[in-house]
């Protein structure tokens, strides 16, 4: 054989052991979590918060995180989508050498820590006088859920046709009309997933709630006052010396990731879905 | 709108500018240069040097990349140049999958499936056979080491670099494969010799992606690393990276002085070093996209 096929093989074979790796690591990861977290989980875990004892291995449940998490990424969510649309909104009317300049301070927003978002989050904390709470994590979760958000809303609004915003001038609607009626309908689809996308990252990330919101065993009531989240229950858990524990910090990462895969899931079912009624 | 969309694009400064007014009674205690620079971390004694957890976050990151980058290009190159259609419709979801797990998951395998592999295998390997190398010298016997970090920050940017850089990959114009395929050359030599020359500034732009992510990642490095403030001499000690730092210490910041300033300032580093290598990345990648187009 020639020197060329012998290292087409090689590389071929290098590509293949790679994409192995790749996806393997993927299942492994997901396997470790199920395998461990399964038997871990059981029906209190999931309805009760933390009784007396509970970090000595005594009853109780994850019940707090579960809510703290859906309040802290549901609300992030929401201030998010909130800013977000209007900042997508207002991108697609920019001259381009403006929309070029907040596309990339949006790439680079992407970019950082996590860990950068919940220190920012706690000096604005400092500056409002608030202590760890519901709303501070809000906050520092909205601005990390930003970026992605926009960016992602940003791509679809750009992909509705140029005639559509035309014919909508053409019968006398405003701008604003334009943007709400036509292009938001329009892109509905997209804004959902670009939606999904925030929220899975927001119920996913630990480092900017571990200053802002801290961490409780009460079910959250107030804006004001601290919630668990999912992330910190299995970070704080895994923690402990005591095994029943470490156990429920595996179940708590299992009930993480089913929530973060469902997320992703219902992204793509509801792009898929909603994609019917667009007009092309 | 318009002030929000101002409020967007001006989030960086004003992130930097918040962390820089909270950090500065720390820059006034010592030069800048002297902080960078300083080994001795006693917080009690108002002595705060970085060097340590700069060092510790260099190694692991440098680390993951050395792990990351050849399967990631390779994974790219496969699943742009070679992978039927069917395959990469599969794979591609997978990959976005695996950038969606949090990073506490991440955490959890490295200490329930990294660490013990780390401890029990390679350690003990390491330390029979490779022992001649101070590189590779093992007598950190509990497996939280720069080690585990670098494996679980390496599955961490896979998807970044795979999903830029076969974007990338792909935006090469088929007429030059074409052309190179013409004249007899093996799929190999067309990625290697035209593909791949032409993606260069944008496959780099992916490596460059993936090293910002690393950097500042929190939670799942610091689950597996050890948090020793010492510099790590070989990839089996423990290291205690920036963001393990911040992290670790946000609850005892308030109740000593300057200690917040402190940890205000590593957050500071963090960002700049992350602002300054996503810009060069997004440029670059934004001229690769419209060269290659």
């Amino acid at each position: 054989m020639k020197r060329k096929h012998l290292e087409e093989r090689f590389f071929l074979f290098l590509m293949i052991v790679s994409m192995v790796v790749v996806v393997g690591s993927l299942l492994l990861i997901l396997g470790t979590v199920l395998a461990r977290g399964l038997p871990a989980l059981d029906w209190a875990m999931l309805t009760q918060t933390p009784q007396g004892g509970y970090y000595l291995g005594k009853e109780g449940g994850i019940l707090n995180a579960i809510t703290g998490s859906l309040a802290l990424a549901g609300g992030a969510t929401a201030l998010s989508f909130a800013m977000g649309l209007a900042v997508a909104l207002h991108l697609q009317n920019l001259s381009s050498r403006w929309a070029h300049l907040v596309r990339l301070s949006l790439d680079v927003l992407w970019g950082v820590p996590s860990i950068v978002y919940g220190a920012f989050g706690f000096t604005l904390m400092l500056l409002l006088g608030l202590r760890s709470s519901l709303l501070g994590g809000i906050m520092a979760l909205a601005l990390l859920e930003l970026p992605v958000m926009v960016r992602a809303m940003d791509e679809v609004l750009l992909m509705v046709p140029f005639e559509l915003k035309e014919a909508s001038y053409a019968v006398g609607a405003t701008r604003f009309e334009t943007a709400v009626k036509v292009l938001v309908r329009q892109a509905m689809p997209g804004l959902l997933t670009a939606v999904l996308l925030g929220l899975g990252r927001g119920i996913g990330d630990a480092a900017s709630v571990l200053f802002t919101a801290g961490y409780t065993d009460r079910l959250p009531t107030s804006l004001l006052r601290p919630v668990a989240s999912l992330p910190l229950a299995v970070f704080f858990q895994l923690g402990t010396p005591v095994p029943e524990v470490r156990e429920r910090a595996y179940a708590a990462a299992l009930v993480l990731t089913a929530i973060v895969l469902a997320i992703s899931l219902l992204a793509r079912l509801l792009s898929r879905r909603l994609e019917r009624h667009v007009i092309r | 709108m318009g002030a929000l969309t101002a409020l967007a694009a001006a989030l960086v400064p004003l992130i930097a500018l918040a962390l820089l007014m909270r950090a500065r009674p720390l820059l006034q205690l010592a030069p800048l240069g002297e902080l960078l620079t300083s080994t001795s971390w006693r917080p009690l004694r108002g002595e705060f040097g970085f060097w340590p957890f700069i060092v510790g976050t260099v190694w692991v990151t440098v680390l993951a990349m050395l792990l990351a980058v050849p399967p990631c290009l390779l994974c790219a190159i496969y699943l742009a140049e070679y992978a039927p259609r069917p395959l990469r419709e599969a794979v591609k979801p997978l990959v976005d999958l695996l950038a969606g797990i949090p990073s506490v998951v991440y955490g959890l395998w490295g200490t329930l499936t990294v660490v013990p592999l780390v401890r029990d295998v390679l350690a003990p390997w390491a330390g029979t056979n490779l022992e001649f190398i101070p590189l590779l010298r093992a007598d950190n016997p509990t497996g939280y080491s720069v080690l585990a970090g670098g494996v679980v920050l390496a599955v961490m940017v896979f998807p970044v670099i795979i999903s830029t850089a076969e974007e990338v990959i792909r935006a090469v114009p088929d007429g030059l494969r074409e052309a190179t395929l013409a004249l007899g050359a093996t799929r190999w030599q067309m990625v290697k010799g035209v593909v791949l020359r032409r993606a260069m500034p944008g496959v780099i732009a992916a490596v460059v992606l993936g090293f910002s992510r690393a950097f500042g990642e929190t939670m799942a490095v610091m689950m597996v690393v050890g948090n020793v403030a010492q510099i790590p001499r070989s990839i089996f000690d423990a290291a205690y990276p920036l963001s393990a730092l911040i992290a670790n210490n946000y609850g005892e910041m308030m109740s000593i002085p300057l200690y917040d300033a402190a940890l205000l300032a590593a957050a500071l580093i963090l960002l700049l070093v992350v602002l300054v290598f996503t810009l060069l990345a997004r440029v670059a990648l934004l001229r690769a996209v419209r060269r290659a187009a």
